[in-house]
């Protein structure tokens, strides 16, 4: 995109496709500023473009790959987390990025994100969350507060909802950290610090949908929803995750929660490869002898 | 065409699946015969009635099942309840003596063999199926000595291979003595 | 321990381990699964081998994760497999139908036991084998290999990872419970010995590769994520570019060519076994178990001095079509063997257009046919 007036370039452009552009998302959609964040705080990691793969699921958040001049993989709805895993432990150099929506990595996805982050593998989750299913029109989430009203809750929710980064910190993650569109600063200082953190970074950002969620919870533009977290937000560094539950247009807690040390998948699959078998793989053997393999006779 | 079909047969844990690979193994890899080896699978493996069937023949072995075995191996009561209605006229059964229960006039060919004693006796009541294994193969000679041996040795568990070739030595001196004083006549 | 490195030689080995086995020989190197019997062997064996050779190993949360994995690892440039069994096939096919819409070589054993639902899991099933051809959603064509012995296993499975890096798509090996458990001599050649395809890579800078652009055979090459080429792929229907385009022009050229790639290159791909075809007066075609007992079966009806011919399908998918329309010119009938109601039968008697009956020898699973029931079949056919 040309700035207004000028012929001059804005500097995350060369990692958009602009022959995709305008995007699908609606006015006042936090998508566009949560990208720009994760593009600027990507390029200050400086890590080489070459290596960097975003996984996405299906759903709003999901159109994201699409918009990346990166290697960049829309998979199917859920499956972003196995689908990055087999590409972080088939190349271990690769910078593995997922991003998605929270009906997609919460709800149809939510048995692989605890998984990969019990196994701490070393890859960063983006969870773009706007407590709904803005896609297919609006419908109840996971994340939905109780009593917000949906498409598929008109008279309120009556589900209680998860607390994203107490699921992902309980479930293994070696960061987790939460902040909304609005604090595009933070939020891209925080993804520059998730994507060189070793093992499994988890970062959740509050995201507004004015054309189905906000509508229907009194705040139907994107202008009101970024006031409420103006409003709302409180800054707590270090807070325990199992309190930073949202209710419906209540205080909604950011910050980075969990910042430790953890063994990957790949530092402890090295370990026990190291210590089971000889250093050197042996040539092929060409003389016929038989060689017996680890449990290779029957029970 | 010769096709000797053999059905080993006991409980889950006896060891009978592993014995009945080794037979095959030995058939297939040393005396380069055709063999196919099949076990039942399933919570069987965990104490049921566990059965194996190993076919070795000549030429190609299109079905690898077993309806009427030439021998049987029975290493418990079950086993012989349930797969000695299936003998034919000159089926060589097998048993271990202490565990089966016999109708002993039933049978033309029976050989008994107390594999699980002398696999005490040994150390080791885990080796009674190669003890079975060595008698098998004194009485019937489906596969060469020579073969077995080599199975045997680099199937079982590494640092138990001294302990294995001794029951098998056991079980195989066992029927060569048996051979010579009954003959199958065991009545 | 030592690492043992690539096998060379002759094992006593069952079906399940020797598709371990065969997928090492091709060159795999990433296995992603998820515990079911009877297909559990062959993760078993992988989990004891590929850390040994700088592989991965990984059991999954599930069998969808497991597909997934695969894929990923396979766009990493590494050849990829997983194999399963009954609920967990049906688990697959979601993203089944992603690997054929990224067009992502990969391999998937599926060691079939009888269902429906978990039925029978530890005995025999030969009743996915239209889940195989059918069971994503939407419209695309498959490769699927059946072997009969665990030697087939290895070397089908060796065949299955070529067809996939070749023809860009997911291969299907059909093995079943019987052939995966049963143990049989499997030779090993040396690597030297062993055909090798490899995906063709782009010729193209970055700036201009279209990853969907096809070469002549309707295939495109394929460049793995972090060489530089920073390709965008999609579950969506896409343009060359891999950019979505939601429209029925772009849904027509799509589809058609993901089905022609494989009906264009039949020739290639199939690979059928025939004895004694010539002068029969009926044919029996089968596949896997199956086709073994068949076998049996054959000789004992020439036996009696029946004309009848055996057709063994080595690929079932895609289907040898123009060999049934051939073959039914000149036989009475076809007698179909399968552990299933009826799935192949359909295809035979779809291709014999009628010049020839189509004979089902039906069975539910459990257990191999007798071999009494398909002479019997081979009787009636030919009276």
């Amino acid at each position: 995109m040309n700035l207004k007036g000028s012929d001059e370039k804005h500097y995350i452009d060369k990692y958009l496709r602009e022959d995709r552009m305008p995007h699908i998302w609606c006015p006042g959609c936090g998508l566009g500023s949560i990208l720009h964040c994760f593009l600027s705080g990507l390029i200050k990691t400086g890590i080489s473009m070459d290596k960097v793969v975003v996984v996405s699921g299906i759903g709003c958040t999901g159109r994201v790959a699409g918009y990346l001049k990166l290697d960049s993989f829309h998979t199917t709805h859920g499956r972003a987390i196995p689908f990055a895993t087999g590409l972080k432990l088939a190349n271990p150099k690769l910078k593995v990025v997922v991003f998605s929506g929270d009906g997609d990595l919460i709800a149809i996805g939510g048995n692989h994100l605890i998984h990969a982050a019990r196994r701490n593998i070393d890859m960063t989750v983006i969870c773009v969350n706007n407590f709904n299913y803005g896609m297919t029109g609006g419908q109840l989430g996971p994340t939905t507060p109780l009593t917000a009203r949906t498409t598929t809750s008109p008279i309120g929710n009556y589900e209680r909802p998860f607390n994203v980064p107490y699921l992902a910190a309980a479930s293994g993650a070696v960061y987790v950290a939460r902040w909304t569109s609005m604090h595009v600063r933070r939020l891209e200082q925080t993804i520059t610090e998730g994507l060189l953190k070793r093992g499994f970074s988890f970062i959740e950002v509050i995201s507004p949908c004015p054309t189905v969620y906000g509508r229907m919870n009194r705040q139907p533009t994107g202008l009101d929803q970024l006031r409420y977290y103006r409003e709302n937000s409180v800054i707590r560094h270090g807070a325990d995750p199992k309190e930073v539950d949202i209710d419906l247009n209540g205080k909604i807690v950011v910050g980075k929660f969990i910042d430790i040390e953890r063994p990957t998948y790949s530092d402890l699959l090295d370990e026990v490869v190291q210590k089971a078998f000889e250093p050197e793989l042996p040539k092929p053997d060409t003389s016929k002898k038989r060689a017996t393999v680890a449990g290779s006779t029957p029970k | 065409m010769n096709r000797d079909e053999i059905i080993l047969s006991g409980l889950g844990g006896q060891g009978i699946i592993l014995a009945g690979y080794i037979l095959g193994k030995a058939a297939s890899l040393f005396d380069k015969k055709n063999a196919t080896h099949i076990q039942d699978y399933g919570p069987e493996a965990r104490g049921g009635a566990c059965r194996t069937q190993v076919v070795i023949s000549d030429s190609k072995i299109s079905y690898p099942y077993i309806d009427n075995p030439s021998v049987l191996a029975v290493m418990s009561q079950e086993a012989y309840t349930k797969y000695s209605p299936r003998m034919r006229q000159n089926t060589v059964l097998l048993a271990d003596e202490d565990l089966v229960k016999l109708k002993k006039s039933k049978h033309a060919s029976l050989f008994a063999v107390p594999a699980t004693r002398i696999a005490q006796e040994l150390g080791r009541v885990a080796v009674a199926n190669i003890v079975m294994l060595g008698f098998i193969i004194a009485i019937t000679k489906v596969v060469s000595v020579e073969a077995m041996k080599k199975a045997v040795f680099e199937s079982v568990p590494k640092g138990t291979e001294e302990l294995n070739m001794k029951a098998f030595d056991r079980g195989y001196s066992y029927g060569l003595e048996k051979l010579k004083t009954v003959k199958g006549e065991e009545k | 321990m030592p690492r043992v490195g690539p096998l060379v030689g002759e094992f006593f080995m069952n079906g399940d381990t020797a598709c371990a086995e065969g997928a090492i020989s091709a060159g795999c190197r990433f296995f992603a699964g998820y515990p079911i019997t009877p297909a559990t062997e062959v993760a078993e064996r992988m989990s004891a081998r590929l850390p040994e050779i700088d592989g991965i190993f990984v059991q999954m949360e599930d069998e969808l994760a497991s597909m997934n994995a695969i894929l990923g690892a396979s766009w990493a440039g590494v050849k990829a497999m997983t194999a399963t069994s009954g609920p967990g096939f049906s688990l697959m096919m979601e993203n089944l139908g992603l690997g054929v819409m990224l067009e992502t070589p990969c391999v998937l054993a599926n060691i079939q036991r009888a269902g429906p639902s978990t039925g029978l899991p530890t005995l025999v099933g030969q009743g996915d084998m239209m889940q195989a051809r059918w069971g994503s959603h939407g419209c695309y064509s498959i490769i699927a290999l059946s072997p009969s012995s665990p030697q087939e296993c290895y070397q089908l499975t060796i065949k299955a990872f070529n067809l996939s890096e070749k023809y860009r798509l997911p291969v299907l090996i059909m093995s079943d419970e019987i052939v995966g458990h049963m143990s049989e001599k499997v030779v090993i050649p040396p690597p030297e010995d062993i055909e090798i395809f490899s995906r063709r890579k782009p010729t193209a800078v970055p700036e201009e590769y279209l990853p969907f652009e096809p070469d002549a055979d309707l295939v495109p090459p394929m460049a793995n994520a972090g060489e530089g080429y920073r390709f965008h792929v999609t579950g969506l229907t896409h343009d060359e570019r891999g950019y979505p385009v939601m429209t029925a022009e772009a849904q027509d050229r799509l589809v058609r060519r993901l089905v022609q790639k494989i009906e264009q290159n039949k020739t290639d791909i199939i690979d059928i076994e025939e004895d004694g075809i010539d002068n029969a007066e009926v044919v029996v075609c089968s596949y896997g178990i199956s086709a073994r007992v068949s076998q049996f079966a054959v000789e004992r009806a020439r036996d009696e001095g029946i004309k009848v011919g055996m057709l063994r399908l080595v690929t079932v998918w895609p289907f040898p079509e123009e060999t049934i329309r051939q073959i039914s010119q000149r036989v009475k009938a076809f007698v179909v063997p399968e552990i299933n109601y009826g799935q192949i039968a359909l295809e035979v008697e779809r291709c014999a257009g009628g010049a020839a009956d189509t004979i089902l020898v039906p069975n539910m699973g459990g257990s191999a046919h007798r071999p009494e029931t398909i002479i019997d079949a081979i009787r009636g056919a030919v009276r």
